[in-house]
């Protein structure tokens, strides 16, 4: 008995959580306008949404902002964590702390205080810019992700290879990247992913002239919700998920390696 | 005191951070003889310096500064008392404030900042409420589904919160799923949006898996045979658990807390989604006082007000948890 | 052996943030030696090794090989190799490809590798392991393969940090034996690091026993044990009685409560003096005939020998005998001159005794 109320409680707080999603997926494929009655299945919002010039624009900018960023902070952090690695131990601390800084502080004062940068250094706000400010947020979560990779090492590997004759650079390419290549893709993952979901921070550091996906949800909301964001949801939804699952497999499947 | 000019301030730092980091690179190269691996960061640290460091201090800069770049404590007379400014005009324009009405201490800002806080923790506190049972239930060792179940409760904490916040609307609205239902039913309309519960809401099922997830890690971690031996000793189910599963959770708790907290307090566009802009929180005020009303040197005083609460009340909890073991997102 | 010296330290001195790690270290080291850096952790004899690997750089002071200043150079560029604690094995390299990392930078070509490595294989007993994954290996296993790594390049030194130290007993025992054996095969130098002293003992030509950065004494492991330069070194080299006493005259010691005759002599009159007396140098006599007589207290046996504690002059004595006298009997103890070794009481700067053959 309690352990059906213990699985009945776990039911409804699922429900809670998925609930507003499905209703959004479903009413994506009704055919009527208004939310609260069924007129049929229809895809007419879906290829609404595909002949939309402004969304097709910011589906565009979100996804190579996404890759552009991904890939750059990909390339800063795993350096960045190679070399907060190989610090000794004052240093080390001081640059976890300004790691830890941007990860801790909330996204609408990250947001305003690299709008404040632009604006200050005369910078137009648009594309560039928001580009800028998504490696910001996303380089400490690679750090975050190659670093314990690094800790797992031997210490005494690069070494190693530098005793066997490999000269630093040769001794990253072939031992150091190599060891740490999980902690790589799973950063450049997460970057990826937080880099689509964005909102709060791409809002502040673009113009309304350059919108991604977040933003133009935001503005289409103020003027009410149209069917074609809940189509629109509906896709950034299951990108997400499909996304999530894959980081989720691979650390699955490293840690099942060991 | 002459106006201080940014500009060429920011020239002269510039000029002195750049002649540091190289001296400090010669002396790196000098001592590791030859680029050691530590140097590896340095694009990165530039990263930080210009895209962290120095917005921070834009920050501090444009709170502590009036209009006209002087040096002064206004801003955060301003937020004490939102009144003030036009008070002063009407000074100004030899108006006397109390006879036009404008006499009493402006409490827009301060209201919304107590405002924000209380719903932030009534939102903590009923994340705890929820989320903790849950998490115990799944973490159970003969919960055979727990991993998976772990999962899905992780997978709506990814998603945009915008759209999360869109899914409430469609069912909350007038016209709404729900209402069209109670409709049906003869029961009538009933005004569920625009209103502090529907916020509270929206915040809850924004926030609720950011409490699951860290006291799941605390609990799933735990050593089954602690509780086992605690049944050993003579503790009854209820006393192993307040005795031995929750104390140890505390971790979890804490880190739990953490991450529902500080989103909430800075909660953004949820309240004006949900709550129709008469439930206004601090997120959207500095966002206002930004972008309508086109003040920085405001703004950038009620950021960093937020900030210090941030970081106060991560200092705070820091104290209960020293090595913030409750587990993080990734 | 070969006279040559190889490899000089003049002055090594290692300074991490403000402390000295290593003061001075004036140290050769000879063509196909086997010398042993032995002391407790953090005696420098890690840093030591380093400094020669070229994994850190000197504060000052230089390190010559083979006549040529190499101080400054990485270690890519010296001839030397390094086995390392732990062993450092490649983990996403198998057993071939990590032996062949040093010859694949060395631009060898594809059989001549394939030719080196099999040989090295089969030096170490590592024949059909070529292709496992390193991390499928037993310690004993992985340790080969990191002295294969290292000696397929044919170093002329091999350096050894604690290679052993992760082994169980009896693996140990078997590759204290094959490295000696393997170090004289091959003909190259070893510089090896340890904390154990019986490890240090069994293998080396030449022991340098640190403390606190400081060099304490060099000698062959005979010497040093008979010979222990202080107390410090008398006390980590083997078992030991050490008294304080004083010195009356040459070749004369006075300590607990009587004169002893001894070998010594050179030490200034009524100078205060440590006095070493190995456990098994004290002999159990007849209470008539001992030059101290005392009580004992408590008798261990441990297999060839019985380990007694006697009180006599007030000092507790560790005695190793084969003969057993009963706890709380009176017994004689005796000791002749030739084991009695009187040295001077340690202080910080001590001047190193060498004696190598």
């Amino acid at each position: 008995m309690i352990k059906f109320l213990k699985r009945f409680y776990l039911v409804i707080v699922l429900l809670f959580l998925y609930l507003p999603i499905a209703v959004l997926i479903i009413q994506s494929f009704n055919a009527g306008v208004s939310r609260a009655k069924w007129e049929g299945f229809s895809l007419k919002w879906y290829q609404e949404l595909l002949q939309s010039p402004t969304i097709m624009e910011a589906l565009y900018v979100t996804f190579t902002i996404a890759i552009i960023a991904s890939i750059a902070s990909t390339i800063l952090g795993t350096l960045a964590a190679i070399g907060i690695h190989a610090m000794s131990r004052r240093p080390q601390a001081a640059m976890m702390t300004m790691t830890n800084i941007p990860m801790t502080m909330p996204d609408i004062v990250t947001g305003i205080s690299l709008m404040l940068l632009f604006i200050f250094t005369r910078v137009e706000r648009g594309y560039f810019t928001m580009l800028l400010a998504h490696i910001t947020f996303d380089t400490p979560y690679v750090i975050l992700s190659v670093l314990p990779k690094l800790r797992e090492m031997n210490r005494h590997s690069y070494e190693a290879a530098l005793d066997l004759g490999a000269t630093p650079g040769y001794a990253l390419r072939r031992v150091i990247l190599p060891s740490v290549r999980p902690g790589i893709i799973t950063g450049a993952l997460l970057a990826f992913t937080l880099s689509l979901d964005d909102f709060t921070i791409s809002y502040f550091t673009t113009s309304p002239l350059v919108q991604n996906l977040s933003t133009l949800i935001y503005s289409e909301t103020r003027k009410g919700v149209k069917p074609t964001m809940n189509a629109l949801s509906a896709l950034m939804f299951v990108a997400l998920l499909i996304l999530l699952l894959a980081v989720n497999y691979r650390s699955t499947k490293t840690s099942e390696a060991k | 005191m002459s106006s201080l000019n940014m500009p060429q301030w920011g020239v002269w730092l510039f000029a002195l951070g750049l002649g540091g980091a190289i001296i400090f690179l010669g002396m790196s190269i000098r001592r590791h003889h030859g680029v050691h691996r530590s140097l590896f960061s340095w694009p990165y640290s530039l990263w930080i310096a210009v895209f962290t460091v120095v917005p921070l201090f834009l920050v501090a800069f444009y709170a502590f500064t009036d209009k006209a770049g002087q040096l002064t404590l206004e801003n955060f007379a301003n937020f004490w008392d939102s009144n003030r400014e036009m008070k002063q005009q009407l000074i100004a324009m030899g108006y006397d404030p109390i006879v036009m009405g404008m006499g009493e201490r402006g409490t827009v800002n301060v209201d919304t900042l107590v405002y924000s806080l209380w719903m932030a923790l009534m939102c903590t506190g009923i994340c705890f409420v929820i989320g903790y049972p849950a998490a115990l239930f799944i973490s159970e060792r003969e919960f055979k589904l727990g991993p998976t179940l772990i999962v899905l409760f992780i997978i709506p904490m990814w998603m945009n919160f915008l759209l999360r916040t869109v899914a409430w609307m469609t069912l909350l609205e007038d016209n709404g799923l729900i209402n069209t239902l109670l409709q049906r039913m003869g029961l009538g309309r009933v005004r569920l949006m625009y209103n502090s519960q529907a916020v509270l809401l929206g915040m809850v099922y924004n926030y609720l898996p950011f409490m699951v997830f860290p006291v799941y890690n605390a609990l799933s971690r735990q050593d089954y045979k602690l509780s086992e031996a605690a049944m050993d000793l003579g503790a009854d189910k209820w006393r192993t658990f307040s005795r031995v599963t929750f104390p140890l959770s505390l971790p979890g708790i804490v880190s739990g807390i953490t991450m529902v907290f500080m989103p909430s307090v800075t909660t953004f566009f949820i309240p004006r989604a949900l709550g129709g802009g008469n439930t206004e929180m601090f997120g959207d005020l500095i966002e206002r006082t930004f972008l309508t009303a086109d003040n920085w040197n405001v703004g950038s005083a009620l950021s960093l007000i937020m900030m210090l609460l941030i970081l106060l009340s991560m200092g705070l909890l820091r104290k209960v948890d020293p090595e913030g073991e409750g587990g993080s997102l990734l | 052996m070969d006279q040559t010296r190889l490899i000089t330290l003049e002055n090594v001195s290692k300074e991490y943030d403000g402390t000295f790690v290593l003061n001075d270290i004036d140290l050769y080291i000879r063509k196909n030696e086997f010398l042993t850096l032995l002391g407790p952790s953090g005696c420098g004899k890690t840093t030591t090794l380093r400094i020669i690997g070229g994994f850190e750089y000197p504060t000052t002071g230089k390190v010559i090989f083979d006549g040529k200043d190499i101080t400054n150079d990485p270690p890519y560029k010296r001839r030397v190799n390094t086995v390392f604690q732990k062993y450092a094995l490649f983990p996403h390299l198998n057993v071939f490809e990590n032996i062949a990392f040093g010859l694949k930078i060395a631009k060898k070509s594809k059989e001549a590798i394939a030719a080196k490595v099999d040989k090295t294989l089969e030096l170490l007993n590592l024949r059909g392991f070529d292709k496992r994954a390193v991390d499928s290996l037993s310690g004993g296993q992985q340790q080969r393969v990191a002295i294969a790594r290292a000696v397929v390049n044919e170093p002329e030194v091999l350096l050894l940090d604690e290679p052993l130290a992760a082994l169980d007993l009896k693996l140990r025992k078997d590759m204290q034996l094959e490295l000696k054996r393997m170090q004289q095969a091959l003909g190259i130098t070893f510089i090896f690091v340890t904390h154990d002293q019986e490890e240090a003992l069994t293998m080396s030509d030449t022991v340098v026993v640190m403390k606190s950065g400081y060099i304490q004494q060099i000698g062959t492991p005979k010497h040093i044990y008979d010979e222990p330069q202080n107390a410090y070194v008398a006390n980590f080299i083997g078992e030991s009685n050490i008294i304080r006493g004083v010195m009356v005259k040459d070749e004369l010691v006075h300590f607990c409560g009587a004169d002893f005759n001894c070998v010594d002599f050179g030490f200034k009159k009524n100078e205060a003096v440590d006095v070493l007396i190995r456990p098994e140098d004290v002999y159990i006599v007849g209470t008539d005939i001992g030059q101290l007589i005392g009580t004992v207290r408590s008798v261990l046996f441990k297999g060839v020998h019985y380990e007694m504690i006697i009180q006599a002059g007030g000092f507790d004595w560790k005695v190793h005998s084969t003969t057993m006298a009963p706890v709380g009997s009176r017994a004689g103890l005796s000791v002749v001159p030739f084991n009695i070794h009187v040295m001077h009481v340690e202080d910080e700067t001590v001047i190193t005794q060498e004696d190598r053959t």
